[in-house]
């Protein structure tokens, strides 16, 4: 710090050593810079590594082909019946487009790797085009299709060579990958299926939607049970318990069981819910109960807070025109307070959100292909469903997964951001 | 409304209110019935567990291999259960986590508590706690993605044998999911210690890093220490970031360039395979949460009277 040795101060010869404890103090301030630099860098390079990995994950890759619907080759006669429609056999279909495109000839097995360009979600496309649009029956329509997970990769891993080394498509489908985009016939698109469709062996076909509605499920029990038990516990503690040995039990317990390891709520669950209650596994109904028993601790918590935070006058106000306790808290003090106790709510269910041990504890690790329509049928939830893609071999999963955890964090950050904004509307 | 009712209440009203808080008194005693129903159902079933294997090699035994078996006479039928390379694991794990997230938190904190301005503090504070909501799988993810290959291939360059799961990707990962923690609990124990100490030492002449050395650290320490216990409790409560970036095979190593397995992982395992209810494969999960429970809730018992002592100390 050069400034402390103007003219008038000690000279480094009246006091030794005090340029090097200068020198220290620069040091030791840096060090704390570092660490936070450190700390947020971390952060950063998460950030941008899983937005790169997951973004893939909302594009995918569509093939124009001219799909054949005259009623000659589909076998039917007009008009087409909604049953004939179900019957079409699109594969085939899909198969004779794709052969109409490469207009070599194609040996059996060759036939088959040309096949494979077009997977399966080729097939739900074209059947979905064509139960919304039956007038389409009849004509040689111009469609584009999802492609297969192995060209999808090729086409976003073109970028760089290291991908095109790494692709699992034959040298004869990059041929033919090179004639259509020669031709125009291959464009990359926003991929609406991946949020409205549920999980798949497949992951050109997989998507977020059924864990979504896992989630939102489980959550809605979850925010039933710890908001309404959570609050009124709070309520209780902060507004009409006497200060004594069992409410200081009751504190104590409560700040420790918000400290327990969350695996511990699984093992409960398996232990009560499903062992001795025989509530079906994997249900968003357990999951949610399982969850609401480790929020609850800290709903309390930022409830009482809240509660401390309105003002005594305003007990002794309503006290002083005749209210009863039970009158003053629920008229006056737990309105005041509730901004603060739903920020406390909403955190809590932003960490029952992201939360996955102790829903694998219950069962929550089955593959479920479609989302669940009541809340005792077995259900997936957004972080359980990252966890099995991330174990999952196929090469596409990854980013799928990488997909998933963009979802879930939106998710968190809006919950959040309404936490914030809750906050400071009320606090003016 | 008569008159009355100002001064005296209405029979119905005072039922209704004794009902209002009953049913208020009941939802406070649900906190409770979760620990009387997590200690009973964990003692209950690893009870259960004890029967057929022996307290004494369950916490002393070094072999750890739950298979069940297939045929009568297969080699290790019985399963082996000595968790000890289980404890060891999740304490290998634990301490890379402390080594990483200790020094960054608590340099944090000083930075934040001593030298940030009011723009600074309200800035980043905010910005190192999105690294305490991000969910766990998702480091786990991170952690098994990107970090493990990434030691794995540095160990190649550097000529080092490391283990694809090692214990260290899991440590560091989860470290870094602990920085928060530490640094606002150091952050509120700095902040309360008085300034008359500081006034006191920079009154002698002290830089202010050498007040904050010699001075206010010193004088926070028993309180970090225990804001240090609470995030060793955390660490070895933590479950999805070891299930995906650490191994599955039980190790006896203190090394943590090598695969280890922890309590959590072991019980992920167990409870995630077949379902039998009362196997003593299935049983052991319940015995290992009993052990889990019981040193994390020390920790947090010790830690957060430490922490409570040492504010009410300068009040």
């Amino acid at each position: 710090m050069t400034e402390r040795k103007s003219p008038g101060s000690l000279s480094s010869s009246a006091m030794p050593g005090v340029v090097e404890r200068h020198r220290g103090e620069e040091r030791f301030k840096f060090l704390g810079l570092a660490a936070i630099l450190v700390s947020l860098s971390f952060l950063a390079f998460f950030l941008v590594s899983i937005i790169g990995t997951g973004y893939g994950a909302f594009l995918q890759t569509a093939l124009k082909v001219e799909v054949d619907l005259t009623y000659d080759s589909l076998g039917l006669v007009e008009p087409a019946t909604e049953e004939d429609i179900a019957n079409i056999r699109y594969r085939s279909i899909v198969r004779s487009a794709m052969r109409d495109i490469i207009t070599e000839d194609v040996g059996r097995r060759e036939a088959r790797t040309l096949y494979g360009m077009l997977g399966a979600a080729a097939e739900f496309d074209l059947r979905d085009i064509v139960v919304e649009q039956p007038q389409l029956i009849g004509t040689v329509a111009s469609l584009w299709l999802t492609s297969s997970d192995d060209v999808d990769l090729y086409n976003k891993g073109d970028a760089s060579e290291a991908s095109q080394l790494q692709t699992r498509l034959s040298e004869k489908q990059q041929e033919w990958y090179a004639t259509l985009e020669a031709q125009g016939r291959i464009k990359t698109r926003f991929n609406w299926t991946f949020l409205t469709s549920s999980d798949s062996r497949d992951p050109e076909v997989a998507g977020v939607y059924g864990a979504m509605i896992g989630s939102f499920f489980a959550l809605g029990v979850c925010l039933l049970l710890s908001c309404v038990v959570g609050v009124l516990a709070a309520v209780y503690l902060e507004e009409f318990a006497a200060r004594n040995r069992w409410t200081q039990f009751l504190e104590i317990n409560i700040n420790n069981l918000a400290a327990v390891p969350s695996i511990t709520f699984g093992l409960l669950g398996l232990a009560i819910f499903l062992g001795f209650f025989g509530l079906p596994r994997s249900a968003s109904l357990v999951g949610g109960m399982v969850l609401a028993l480790m929020t609850l601790p800290t709903v309390i918590i930022s409830s009482r807070v809240a509660l401390q935070a309105v003002a005594p006058s305003i007990r002794e106000a309503a006290f002083g025109i005749g209210a009863s306790r039970v009158q003053a808290v629920f008229h006056h003090v737990v309105p005041l307070a509730m901004p603060g106790i739903l920020t406390g709510v909403i955190l809590g269910m932003a960490r029952a959100l992201g939360e996955t041990a102790p829903l694998l504890m219950i069962g929550m690790i089955a593959f479920i292909a479609d989302p669940p329509s009541t809340l005792t049928q077995p259900a997936s939830a957004l972080p359980v469903q990252v966890y099995l893609w991330a174990d999952s071999p196929e090469r596409g999963f990854a980013e799928k997964t990488a997909g998933a955890i963009l979802v879930l964090l939106v998710f968190l950050l809006l919950m959040n951001l309404m936490a914030v904004i809750l906050r400071r509307k009320f606090e003016k | 409304m008569s008159t009355s009712s100002l001064t005296t209440r209405h029979p119905n009203q005072i039922l209704v209110e004794r009902l209002i808080r009953a049913i208020l008194f009941s939802c406070s005693a649900v906190a409770i019935f979760i620990t009387v129903g997590i200690v009973a159902s964990l003692i209950f079933e690893a009870a259960l567990f004890f029967q057929s294997v022996s307290i004494f090699e369950f916490l002393f035994g070094t072999e750890w291999s739950p298979q069940t078996a297939l045929r009568e006479d297969q080699v290790g039928a019985s399963g082996r259960f000595g968790a000890v390379p289980l404890f060891v694991g999740t304490g290998l794990i634990s301490t890379v986590a402390l080594c990483v997230s200790a020094p960054l938190g608590i340099f944090s904190a000083i930075y934040l508590a001593e030298y940030a301005s009011d723009g600074v503090r309200s800035f980043v504070k905010p910005l190192l706690e999105i690294l305490a909501g991000i969910p766990t799988v998702v480091y786990g993810f991170f952690a098994a993605i990107v970090i493990a290959p990434a030691i794995s291939d540095f160990g190649k360059v550097v000529g080092l044998e490391v283990a694809y799961e090692s214990a260290l990707a899991a440590g560091l990962v989860m470290g870094v999911m602990i920085i928060p923690l530490i640094s606002s609990i150091s952050d509120d124990i700095i902040k309360a210690v008085p300034d008359s100490l500081r006034e006191g030492s920079r009154g002698l002449g002290a830089t202010k890093s050498e007040t904050i050395r010699r001075v206010v650290l010193p004088a926070a320490l028993p309180g970090i220490a225990g804001g240090i216990l609470l995030a060793t409790s955390r660490a070895i409560g933590e479950t999805m970031i070891v299930v995906m970036a650490a191994g599955l095979a039980a190790n006896l190593t203190f090394n943590p360039l090598e695969a280890v397995t922890t309590v959590t992982v072991q019980i992920v395992v167990l409870l995630t395979g077949d379902q039998e209810f009362d196997s003593p494969k299935t049983l052991a999960a319940f015995a290992l949460g009993l052990a889990l429970f019981c040193v994390t809730l020390v920790l947090n018992v010790v830690g957060s009277q430490i922490v409570k002592k040492f504010r009410e100390q300068y009040d």
